[in-house]
Protein backbone atom coordinates (compact mmCIF):
# COMPACT_ATOMS: atom_id res chain seq x y z
CA UNK A 1 0.00 0.00 0.00
CA UNK A 2 2.96 2.60 1.08
CA UNK A 3 4.52 1.49 -2.23
CA UNK A 4 1.41 2.06 -4.04
CA UNK A 5 1.39 5.17 -2.56
CA UNK A 6 4.57 6.27 -3.43
CA UNK A 7 4.33 5.50 -6.86
CA UNK A 8 1.19 7.48 -7.46
CA UNK A 9 2.55 10.32 -5.98
CA UNK A 10 5.91 10.09 -8.55
CA UNK A 11 2.93 9.54 -11.24
CA UNK A 12 1.00 12.74 -10.06
CA UNK A 13 4.28 14.58 -10.03
CA UNK A 14 5.49 13.67 -13.43
CA UNK A 15 3.21 16.20 -15.11
CA UNK A 16 4.29 19.15 -12.86
CA UNK A 17 7.75 18.41 -13.95
CA UNK A 18 6.82 18.34 -17.21
CA UNK A 19 5.16 21.69 -17.19
CA UNK A 20 7.87 23.55 -15.03
CA UNK A 21 10.16 23.70 -17.76
CA UNK A 22 7.58 24.84 -20.73
CA UNK A 23 6.17 27.80 -18.76
CA UNK A 24 10.19 28.40 -18.10
CA UNK A 25 10.60 28.22 -21.64
CA UNK A 26 7.63 30.49 -22.08
CA UNK A 27 8.96 32.72 -19.39
CA UNK A 28 11.90 33.37 -20.77
CA UNK A 29 10.43 34.77 -24.20
CA UNK A 30 8.64 37.07 -21.67
CA UNK A 31 5.26 35.70 -22.27
CA UNK A 32 2.77 35.25 -19.37
CA UNK A 33 1.90 31.46 -18.39
CA UNK A 34 -1.15 30.89 -20.07
CA UNK A 35 -2.87 28.09 -18.45
CA UNK A 36 -6.01 27.58 -20.41
CA UNK A 37 -3.63 27.04 -23.41
CA UNK A 38 -1.24 24.84 -21.42
CA UNK A 39 -4.57 22.71 -20.72
CA UNK A 40 -6.02 22.73 -23.77
CA UNK A 41 -2.77 21.70 -25.23
CA UNK A 42 -2.70 18.86 -22.96
CA UNK A 43 -6.35 17.31 -23.64
CA UNK A 44 -6.35 18.14 -27.13
CA UNK A 45 -4.67 15.92 -30.42
CA UNK A 46 -1.23 16.86 -31.53
CA UNK A 47 0.73 16.22 -34.62
CA UNK A 48 3.80 15.26 -32.70
CA UNK A 49 4.21 13.03 -29.54
CA UNK A 50 5.55 16.27 -27.16
CA UNK A 51 7.15 14.14 -23.92
CA UNK A 52 8.53 16.89 -22.08
CA UNK A 53 10.53 20.67 -22.47
CA UNK A 54 14.01 21.36 -21.10
CA UNK A 55 15.90 24.61 -21.12
CA UNK A 56 17.70 22.78 -24.11
CA UNK A 57 14.82 21.97 -26.03
CA UNK A 58 11.75 20.00 -26.32
CA UNK A 59 12.08 16.01 -26.42
CA UNK A 60 9.67 15.37 -29.41
CA UNK A 61 9.10 12.20 -31.21
CA UNK A 62 7.94 13.05 -34.44
CA UNK A 63 4.52 11.14 -35.79
CA UNK A 64 3.91 10.40 -39.77
CA UNK A 65 1.83 12.80 -41.75
CA UNK A 66 -0.31 11.65 -43.84
CA UNK A 67 -2.13 13.98 -46.36
CA UNK A 68 -4.51 13.33 -48.86
CA UNK A 69 -5.14 16.36 -51.29
CA UNK A 70 -7.99 16.15 -54.10
CA UNK A 71 -5.30 16.14 -56.92
CA UNK A 72 -2.35 16.26 -55.60
CA UNK A 73 -2.89 12.64 -54.10
CA UNK A 74 -1.38 11.59 -51.06
CA UNK A 75 1.50 12.73 -49.24
CA UNK A 76 3.80 11.46 -45.93
CA UNK A 77 6.30 12.44 -44.14
CA UNK A 78 8.06 13.33 -40.70
CA UNK A 79 5.88 15.87 -38.48
CA UNK A 80 9.37 17.02 -37.82
CA UNK A 81 9.33 19.16 -40.54
CA UNK A 82 6.65 21.45 -39.61
CA UNK A 83 7.89 21.69 -36.15
CA UNK A 84 8.37 25.61 -35.51
CA UNK A 85 5.92 26.68 -37.70
CA UNK A 86 7.72 25.52 -41.00
CA UNK A 87 5.53 23.98 -44.36
CA UNK A 88 6.70 21.59 -46.52
CA UNK A 89 4.94 20.30 -49.65
CA UNK A 90 2.96 23.10 -49.58
CA UNK A 91 1.12 21.68 -45.74
CA UNK A 92 1.85 23.65 -42.65
CA UNK A 93 -0.07 23.68 -39.16
CA UNK A 94 -2.06 26.11 -37.73
CA UNK A 95 -3.13 25.58 -34.14
CA UNK A 96 -2.60 21.77 -34.78
CA UNK A 97 -4.52 21.58 -38.03
CA UNK A 98 -3.23 20.80 -40.77
CA UNK A 99 -3.86 23.00 -43.88
CA UNK A 100 -2.27 23.00 -46.82
CA UNK A 101 -0.34 26.71 -47.90
CA UNK A 102 -2.87 27.59 -51.32
CA UNK A 103 -6.12 26.98 -48.93
CA UNK A 104 -7.22 23.62 -50.77
CA UNK A 105 -9.04 20.83 -48.96
CA UNK A 106 -6.12 18.65 -47.48
CA UNK A 107 -7.50 15.32 -45.75
CA UNK A 108 -5.63 14.96 -43.00
CA UNK A 109 -5.04 11.18 -42.18
CA UNK A 110 -2.09 11.50 -40.15
CA UNK A 111 -0.84 9.44 -37.83
CA UNK A 112 -1.81 11.81 -34.66
CA UNK A 113 -0.63 11.50 -30.78
CA UNK A 114 -4.04 10.12 -30.63
CA UNK A 115 -4.25 7.63 -33.28
CA UNK A 116 -0.15 6.66 -32.12
CA UNK A 117 -1.52 5.78 -28.51
CA UNK A 118 -4.94 4.28 -30.29
CA UNK A 119 -2.72 1.87 -31.96
CA UNK A 120 -0.69 1.13 -28.69
CA UNK A 121 -3.94 0.49 -26.57
CA UNK A 122 -5.02 -1.63 -29.34
CA UNK A 123 -1.77 -3.67 -29.16
CA UNK A 124 -2.03 -3.54 -25.47
CA UNK A 125 -5.71 -5.09 -25.84
CA UNK A 126 -4.93 -7.81 -28.10
CA UNK A 127 -1.93 -8.92 -25.78
CA UNK A 128 -3.68 -8.80 -22.17
CA UNK A 129 -6.73 -10.32 -23.67
CA UNK A 130 -4.90 -13.12 -25.68
CA UNK A 131 -3.01 -14.21 -22.56
CA UNK A 132 -6.43 -14.57 -20.54
CA UNK A 133 -7.86 -16.57 -23.81
CA UNK A 134 -4.33 -18.80 -23.34
CA UNK A 135 -5.23 -19.04 -19.70
CA UNK A 136 -8.50 -21.05 -20.40
CA UNK A 137 -6.53 -23.25 -23.09
CA UNK A 138 -3.58 -23.65 -20.31
CA UNK A 139 -5.77 -24.21 -17.49
CA UNK A 140 -8.97 -25.73 -19.10
CA UNK A 141 -10.91 -27.43 -16.88
CA UNK A 142 -9.17 -26.22 -13.74
CA UNK A 143 -9.34 -22.76 -11.05
CA UNK A 144 -8.42 -19.56 -13.34
CA UNK A 145 -4.55 -18.34 -12.62
CA UNK A 146 -2.81 -14.74 -13.04
CA UNK A 147 -3.96 -12.56 -15.54
CA UNK A 148 -7.04 -14.69 -16.19
CA UNK A 149 -8.42 -14.72 -12.28
CA UNK A 150 -7.93 -10.78 -12.91
CA UNK A 151 -10.09 -9.96 -15.73
CA UNK A 152 -12.76 -13.48 -15.90
CA UNK A 153 -14.95 -11.51 -13.30
CA UNK A 154 -14.85 -8.06 -14.91
CA UNK A 155 -16.06 -10.44 -17.78
CA UNK A 156 -18.71 -12.68 -15.83
CA UNK A 157 -19.78 -9.30 -14.58
CA UNK A 158 -20.36 -7.62 -17.83
CA UNK A 159 -22.08 -10.79 -19.29
CA UNK A 160 -24.41 -11.33 -16.71
CA UNK A 161 -25.23 -8.30 -15.06
CA UNK A 162 -24.92 -6.00 -18.33
CA UNK A 163 -25.41 -8.17 -21.44
CA UNK A 164 -27.64 -10.74 -20.19
CA UNK A 165 -29.87 -8.25 -17.79
CA UNK A 166 -30.24 -5.26 -20.64
CA UNK A 167 -30.58 -7.61 -23.91
CA UNK A 168 -32.36 -10.78 -22.72
CA UNK A 169 -31.88 -14.08 -24.18
CA UNK A 170 -30.34 -12.72 -27.61
CA UNK A 171 -27.33 -11.21 -25.47
CA UNK A 172 -24.61 -13.73 -26.82
CA UNK A 173 -23.98 -12.29 -30.50
CA UNK A 174 -23.29 -8.46 -28.49
CA UNK A 175 -20.90 -9.62 -26.70
CA UNK A 176 -17.71 -9.08 -28.40
CA UNK A 177 -18.91 -5.71 -29.20
CA UNK A 178 -19.93 -5.35 -25.22
CA UNK A 179 -16.68 -6.85 -24.02
CA UNK A 180 -14.62 -4.79 -26.37
CA UNK A 181 -16.04 -1.41 -25.67
CA UNK A 182 -15.72 -1.51 -21.79
CA UNK A 183 -12.02 -3.04 -21.96
CA UNK A 184 -10.95 -0.18 -24.83
CA UNK A 185 -12.71 2.44 -22.67
CA UNK A 186 -11.61 1.12 -19.79
CA UNK A 187 -7.66 0.81 -20.36
CA UNK A 188 -7.70 4.07 -22.32
CA UNK A 189 -9.47 5.87 -19.58
CA UNK A 190 -6.34 4.55 -17.32
CA UNK A 191 -3.54 5.03 -20.10
CA UNK A 192 -4.97 8.81 -20.87
CA UNK A 193 -4.11 9.22 -16.76
CA UNK A 194 -0.93 8.26 -17.48
CA UNK A 195 2.08 11.27 -17.58
CA UNK A 196 2.68 12.25 -21.51
CA UNK A 197 -0.20 9.68 -22.92
CA UNK A 198 -2.63 10.50 -25.10
CA UNK A 199 -6.31 11.79 -23.74
CA UNK A 200 -7.94 9.52 -26.22
CA UNK A 201 -11.05 8.82 -24.36
CA UNK A 202 -11.64 12.21 -23.82
CA UNK A 203 -11.27 13.17 -27.67
CA UNK A 204 -14.97 13.74 -29.20
CA UNK A 205 -13.36 11.65 -32.57
CA UNK A 206 -12.89 8.57 -30.70
CA UNK A 207 -16.20 9.15 -28.35
CA UNK A 208 -18.57 10.10 -31.49
CA UNK A 209 -17.28 6.71 -33.46
CA UNK A 210 -17.94 4.42 -30.63
CA UNK A 211 -20.94 6.17 -30.43
CA UNK A 212 -21.88 6.03 -34.14
CA UNK A 213 -21.19 1.99 -34.00
CA UNK A 214 -23.50 1.43 -31.44
CA UNK A 215 -26.28 3.31 -33.00
CA UNK A 216 -25.22 0.86 -35.99
CA UNK A 217 -25.67 -2.21 -34.51
CA UNK A 218 -28.62 -0.69 -32.41
CA UNK A 219 -30.65 -0.15 -35.67
CA UNK A 220 -29.52 -3.31 -37.47
CA UNK A 221 -30.45 -5.41 -35.04
CA UNK A 222 -33.82 -3.56 -34.38
CA UNK A 223 -36.63 -5.70 -35.04
CA UNK A 224 -40.18 -4.69 -35.58
CA UNK A 225 -41.49 -3.91 -32.09
CA UNK A 226 -38.46 -1.11 -32.10
CA UNK A 227 -40.07 0.81 -35.08
CA UNK A 228 -43.45 0.20 -34.00
CA UNK A 229 -42.33 1.86 -30.67
CA UNK A 230 -41.23 4.81 -32.22
CA UNK A 231 -44.45 5.27 -35.12
CA UNK A 232 -47.26 3.96 -32.94
CA UNK A 233 -46.10 4.09 -29.54
CA UNK A 234 -48.18 2.03 -27.25
CA UNK A 235 -50.42 4.15 -24.98
CA UNK A 236 -50.16 7.05 -26.72
CA UNK A 237 -53.66 8.82 -28.10
CA UNK A 238 -53.26 8.33 -31.87
CA UNK A 239 -54.05 12.35 -32.45
CA UNK A 240 -50.29 12.89 -30.21
CA UNK A 241 -48.49 10.51 -32.17
CA UNK A 242 -47.45 13.39 -35.11
CA UNK A 243 -45.84 14.72 -32.26
CA UNK A 244 -44.79 12.00 -30.54
CA UNK A 245 -42.96 10.38 -33.48
CA UNK A 246 -40.21 12.90 -34.27
CA UNK A 247 -39.37 12.79 -30.93
CA UNK A 248 -39.20 9.20 -30.63
CA UNK A 249 -37.01 9.72 -33.64
CA UNK A 250 -34.91 12.13 -32.82
CA UNK A 251 -34.19 10.03 -29.76
CA UNK A 252 -32.45 7.84 -31.44
CA UNK A 253 -29.84 10.28 -32.01
CA UNK A 254 -29.98 11.77 -28.92
CA UNK A 255 -29.18 8.06 -27.38
CA UNK A 256 -25.53 7.56 -29.04
CA UNK A 257 -24.99 11.57 -29.09
CA UNK A 258 -25.57 11.25 -25.02
CA UNK A 259 -23.48 8.44 -25.35
CA UNK A 260 -20.30 10.54 -27.34
CA UNK A 261 -20.89 13.60 -24.79
CA UNK A 262 -20.97 11.70 -21.53
CA UNK A 263 -17.99 9.92 -21.64
CA UNK A 264 -15.83 12.78 -23.95
CA UNK A 265 -16.92 15.75 -21.45
CA UNK A 266 -16.13 12.88 -17.86
CA UNK A 267 -12.72 12.41 -18.78
CA UNK A 268 -11.60 15.62 -20.65
CA UNK A 269 -13.28 17.32 -17.53
CA UNK A 270 -11.71 14.98 -15.10
CA UNK A 271 -7.89 16.00 -17.47
CA UNK A 272 -8.93 19.77 -16.78
CA UNK A 273 -9.32 19.30 -13.57
CA UNK A 274 -5.96 18.03 -12.51
CA UNK A 275 -4.49 20.39 -14.43
CA UNK A 276 -5.77 23.30 -13.57
CA UNK A 277 -4.75 22.15 -9.84
CA UNK A 278 -1.32 22.10 -11.00
CA UNK A 279 -1.96 25.01 -12.96
CA UNK A 280 -2.30 27.02 -9.77
CA UNK A 281 1.14 26.63 -9.02
CA UNK A 282 2.19 28.75 -11.68
CA UNK A 283 -0.63 31.07 -11.47
CA UNK A 284 0.67 31.94 -8.40
CA UNK A 285 4.05 31.39 -8.94
CA UNK A 286 4.99 30.03 -5.53
CA UNK A 287 6.00 26.39 -4.93
CA UNK A 288 4.51 27.03 -1.30
CA UNK A 289 1.05 26.29 -3.19
CA UNK A 290 2.63 22.90 -4.69
CA UNK A 291 1.43 20.84 -1.79
CA UNK A 292 -1.86 22.13 -1.73
CA UNK A 293 -1.91 21.30 -5.40
CA UNK A 294 -0.79 17.32 -4.95
CA UNK A 295 -3.41 17.06 -2.50
CA UNK A 296 -6.02 18.13 -4.76
CA UNK A 297 -4.39 16.78 -8.10
CA UNK A 298 -4.27 13.50 -6.10
CA UNK A 299 -7.41 13.19 -5.60
CA UNK A 300 -8.73 14.51 -8.74
CA UNK A 301 -6.45 11.58 -9.81
CA UNK A 302 -7.33 8.64 -7.55
CA UNK A 303 -11.18 9.86 -8.62
CA UNK A 304 -10.33 9.33 -12.04
CA UNK A 305 -9.03 5.75 -11.56
CA UNK A 306 -12.71 5.10 -10.15
CA UNK A 307 -14.18 7.42 -13.27
CA UNK A 308 -12.46 5.67 -16.04
CA UNK A 309 -13.96 2.34 -14.93
CA UNK A 310 -17.19 4.24 -13.94
CA UNK A 311 -17.32 5.24 -17.47
CA UNK A 312 -16.37 2.28 -19.48
CA UNK A 313 -19.29 0.27 -17.28
CA UNK A 314 -21.80 3.14 -18.27
CA UNK A 315 -20.87 3.44 -22.09
CA UNK A 316 -21.50 -0.74 -21.91
CA UNK A 317 -24.62 -0.58 -19.97
CA UNK A 318 -26.36 2.10 -22.03
CA UNK A 319 -25.01 0.28 -25.26
CA UNK A 320 -26.57 -2.96 -23.75
CA UNK A 321 -29.43 -1.47 -22.97
CA UNK A 322 -30.35 0.78 -26.61
CA UNK A 323 -29.66 -2.84 -28.70
CA UNK A 324 -31.66 -4.61 -25.17
CA UNK A 325 -34.76 -2.13 -26.55
CA UNK A 326 -33.63 -3.10 -30.17
CA UNK A 327 -33.95 -6.89 -29.78
CA UNK A 328 -36.83 -6.61 -27.87
CA UNK A 329 -39.62 -8.99 -28.23
CA UNK A 330 -42.63 -7.86 -26.15
CA UNK A 331 -43.08 -4.15 -25.10
CA UNK A 332 -44.36 -4.79 -22.10
CA UNK A 333 -40.88 -3.87 -20.90
CA UNK A 334 -41.92 -0.17 -20.76
CA UNK A 335 -44.78 -0.39 -18.28
CA UNK A 336 -42.40 -2.08 -15.73
CA UNK A 337 -39.33 -0.02 -16.43
CA UNK A 338 -37.26 2.54 -18.27
CA UNK A 339 -35.59 0.62 -20.96
CA UNK A 340 -35.57 3.93 -22.65
CA UNK A 341 -33.08 6.64 -22.43
CA UNK A 342 -34.46 8.84 -20.40
CA UNK A 343 -35.12 7.02 -17.02
CA UNK A 344 -31.62 4.86 -17.70
CA UNK A 345 -29.29 7.77 -18.62
CA UNK A 346 -30.01 9.52 -15.87
CA UNK A 347 -29.98 7.25 -13.83
CA UNK A 348 -26.69 6.72 -14.08
CA UNK A 349 -25.21 9.51 -16.07
CA UNK A 350 -22.96 11.67 -13.69
CA UNK B 1 -13.88 24.61 -30.25
CA UNK B 2 -11.72 22.58 -31.66
CA UNK B 3 -11.42 19.82 -28.73
CA UNK B 4 -15.67 19.63 -29.08
CA UNK B 5 -14.98 18.98 -33.20
CA UNK B 6 -14.31 15.80 -34.19
CA UNK B 7 -11.02 15.32 -36.25
CA UNK B 8 -11.91 13.24 -39.45
CA UNK B 9 -8.38 11.57 -39.38
CA UNK B 10 -9.24 10.15 -36.12
CA UNK B 11 -12.12 9.01 -36.97
CA UNK B 12 -10.94 7.16 -39.73
CA UNK B 13 -7.77 5.48 -37.56
CA UNK B 14 -10.26 4.98 -34.71
CA UNK B 15 -13.04 3.23 -36.64
CA UNK B 16 -10.16 1.09 -38.69
CA UNK B 17 -8.45 0.43 -35.47
CA UNK B 18 -11.34 -0.41 -33.15
CA UNK B 19 -12.74 -2.43 -35.60
CA UNK B 20 -9.60 -4.49 -36.37
CA UNK B 21 -9.17 -4.33 -32.26
CA UNK B 22 -12.66 -6.13 -31.85
CA UNK B 23 -12.49 -8.40 -35.17
CA UNK B 24 -8.99 -10.13 -33.45
CA UNK B 25 -10.33 -10.05 -29.94
CA UNK B 26 -13.78 -11.44 -30.78
CA UNK B 27 -12.12 -14.16 -32.66
CA UNK B 28 -8.56 -14.83 -30.75
CA UNK B 29 -10.03 -13.80 -26.97
CA UNK B 30 -13.49 -13.45 -26.39
CA UNK B 31 -14.62 -16.78 -28.56
CA UNK B 32 -12.78 -18.61 -26.53
CA UNK B 33 -13.02 -16.68 -23.14
CA UNK B 34 -16.66 -17.09 -23.11
CA UNK B 35 -16.35 -20.84 -24.98
CA UNK B 36 -14.85 -21.73 -22.09
CA UNK B 37 -16.73 -19.75 -19.02
CA UNK B 38 -19.75 -21.90 -20.70
CA UNK B 39 -18.23 -25.11 -20.81
CA UNK B 40 -16.99 -25.03 -17.05
CA UNK B 41 -20.29 -23.54 -16.19
CA UNK B 42 -21.93 -26.15 -17.70
CA UNK B 43 -19.86 -28.73 -16.14
CA UNK B 44 -20.03 -27.52 -12.61
CA UNK B 45 -23.74 -27.10 -13.22
CA UNK B 46 -23.92 -30.87 -14.53
CA UNK B 47 -22.19 -32.17 -11.43
CA UNK B 48 -24.18 -30.24 -9.26
CA UNK B 49 -27.31 -32.11 -10.89
CA UNK B 50 -25.32 -35.32 -10.59
CA UNK B 51 -24.97 -34.94 -7.00
CA UNK B 52 -28.19 -34.01 -6.63
CA UNK B 53 -29.66 -37.61 -8.67
CA UNK B 54 -26.61 -39.41 -6.78
CA UNK B 55 -28.06 -38.28 -3.15
CA UNK B 56 -31.69 -38.93 -4.46
CA UNK B 57 -30.52 -42.10 -5.95
CA UNK B 58 -29.23 -43.00 -2.69
CA UNK B 59 -32.08 -41.80 -0.72
CA UNK B 60 -34.49 -44.26 -2.61
CA UNK B 61 -31.80 -47.19 -1.93
CA UNK B 62 -32.01 -46.05 1.66
CA UNK B 63 -35.69 -45.90 1.05
CA UNK B 64 -35.73 -49.17 -0.82
CA UNK B 65 -33.58 -50.94 2.10
CA UNK B 66 -35.83 -49.75 4.83
CA UNK B 67 -38.68 -51.12 3.20
CA UNK B 68 -37.60 -54.54 2.67
CA UNK B 69 -36.11 -54.29 6.22
CA UNK B 70 -39.49 -53.28 7.23
CA UNK B 71 -41.07 -56.03 5.24
CA UNK B 72 -38.74 -59.02 6.39
CA UNK B 73 -39.58 -57.72 9.84
CA UNK B 74 -43.31 -57.91 9.00
CA UNK B 75 -43.36 -61.37 7.74
CA UNK B 76 -40.91 -62.82 10.66
CA UNK B 77 -43.59 -61.11 12.73
CA UNK B 78 -46.51 -63.04 10.94
CA UNK B 79 -44.72 -66.01 10.76
CA UNK B 80 -43.99 -66.19 14.50
CA UNK B 81 -47.86 -65.14 15.05
CA UNK B 82 -48.83 -67.71 12.59
CA UNK B 83 -46.68 -70.07 14.00
CA UNK B 84 -47.86 -69.74 17.52
CA UNK B 85 -51.14 -69.44 16.55
CA UNK B 86 -50.71 -73.21 15.16
CA UNK B 87 -49.16 -73.84 18.61
CA UNK B 88 -52.02 -72.70 20.46
CA UNK B 89 -54.41 -74.32 18.08
CA UNK B 90 -52.80 -77.70 17.86
CA UNK B 91 -52.16 -77.62 21.80
CA UNK B 92 -56.33 -76.73 22.22
CA UNK B 93 -56.84 -79.37 19.86
CA UNK B 94 -54.98 -81.92 21.62
CA UNK B 95 -56.50 -81.18 24.59
CA UNK B 96 -59.67 -81.32 23.84
CA UNK B 97 -59.25 -84.46 21.89
CA UNK B 98 -58.05 -85.92 25.44
CA UNK B 99 -60.42 -84.05 27.74
CA UNK B 100 -62.52 -86.01 25.00
CA UNK B 101 -61.10 -89.10 24.74
CA UNK B 102 -61.34 -88.98 28.95
CA UNK B 103 -64.76 -87.83 29.14
CA UNK B 104 -65.98 -91.10 26.52
CA UNK B 105 -63.80 -93.61 28.46
CA UNK B 106 -65.14 -92.61 31.81
CA UNK B 107 -68.48 -93.01 30.65
CA UNK B 108 -67.94 -96.02 29.09
CA UNK B 109 -66.39 -97.09 32.72
CA UNK B 110 -69.33 -95.76 34.05
CA UNK B 111 -71.80 -97.60 31.84
CA UNK B 112 -69.60 -101.25 32.08
CA UNK B 113 -69.71 -100.62 36.12
CA UNK B 114 -73.26 -99.60 35.75
CA UNK B 115 -73.90 -102.99 33.82
CA UNK B 116 -71.99 -105.12 36.30
CA UNK B 117 -73.56 -103.61 38.99
CA UNK B 118 -77.23 -104.35 37.57
CA UNK B 119 -75.63 -108.11 36.34
CA UNK B 120 -74.45 -107.86 39.85
CA UNK B 121 -77.22 -107.40 41.38
CA UNK B 122 -79.59 -109.35 39.24
CA UNK B 123 -77.50 -112.41 40.50
CA UNK B 124 -77.39 -110.89 44.12
CA UNK B 125 -81.29 -110.79 43.68
CA UNK B 126 -81.94 -114.19 41.88
CA UNK B 127 -79.20 -115.84 44.95
CA UNK B 128 -81.25 -114.28 47.42
CA UNK B 129 -84.22 -115.27 45.69
CA UNK B 130 -83.25 -119.19 45.32
CA UNK B 131 -81.61 -119.19 49.58
CA UNK B 132 -85.27 -117.36 50.21
CA UNK B 133 -87.22 -119.82 48.25
CA UNK B 134 -84.57 -122.84 49.97
CA UNK B 135 -85.09 -121.54 52.94
CA UNK B 136 -88.21 -121.18 52.77
CA UNK B 137 -88.99 -124.49 51.14
CA UNK B 138 -86.60 -125.90 54.43
CA UNK B 139 -88.87 -123.98 56.52
CA UNK B 140 -92.10 -125.09 55.02
CA UNK B 141 -90.97 -128.71 55.16
CA UNK B 142 -90.32 -128.55 58.89
CA UNK B 143 -93.26 -126.03 59.95
CA UNK B 144 -96.20 -127.95 58.16
CA UNK B 145 -95.49 -130.87 59.87
CA UNK B 146 -96.99 -129.26 63.23
CA UNK B 147 -101.44 -128.33 62.37
CA UNK B 148 -100.63 -125.87 65.25
CA UNK B 149 -97.79 -123.85 64.05
CA UNK B 150 -99.65 -123.80 60.54
CA UNK B 151 -102.71 -121.76 61.96
CA UNK B 152 -100.38 -119.83 63.91
CA UNK B 153 -99.04 -118.55 60.91
CA UNK B 154 -102.28 -118.41 58.81
CA UNK B 155 -103.32 -116.21 61.83
CA UNK B 156 -100.56 -114.41 61.64
CA UNK B 157 -100.91 -113.46 57.91
CA UNK B 158 -104.48 -112.67 58.51
CA UNK B 159 -103.02 -110.34 61.16
CA UNK B 160 -101.24 -108.79 58.76
CA UNK B 161 -104.05 -108.36 56.02
CA UNK B 162 -106.22 -106.59 58.86
CA UNK B 163 -103.23 -103.63 59.05
CA UNK B 164 -103.42 -103.26 55.71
Amino acid sequence: MKRLLIALFCILTLPVFANEPATAAEGSKDKAFNPGEMILHHIGDSHEWHWFSTDNGHFVAPLPIIAYRPGKGLSTFSSARLAEDQSYDGLKLEHEHLVSEDGSKVYDFSITKNAAALMGSGIILLLVFTAVARGYKKNHGKAPKGIQSFFEPIIIFIRDEVAKKSIGPKYERYMPYLLTVFFFIWFNNLLGLTPGAANLTGNIAVTFTLAILTLIITLASSNKYYWAHIFATPGVPKALLPIMSPVELIGIVVKPFSLMVRLFANITAGHIVILSFISLIFIFKTAALAPVSLAFGLFINVLELLVAILQAYIFTLLTAMYIGGAVEDHHDADLQMGYDDGSASTHVSH
Amino acid sequence: MQIVTPEFGLIFWQLVIFLTVLFLLAKFAWKPILLSLKEREDSIESALRMADQAKLEMQQLKAGNERLLTEARMERDKMMQEASQMANQLVETAKNKATEEGSRMIMQAREAIQNEKNAALTEVKNTAAKLSIDIAERILRRELADSGSQQQLVDSYLKDVKLN
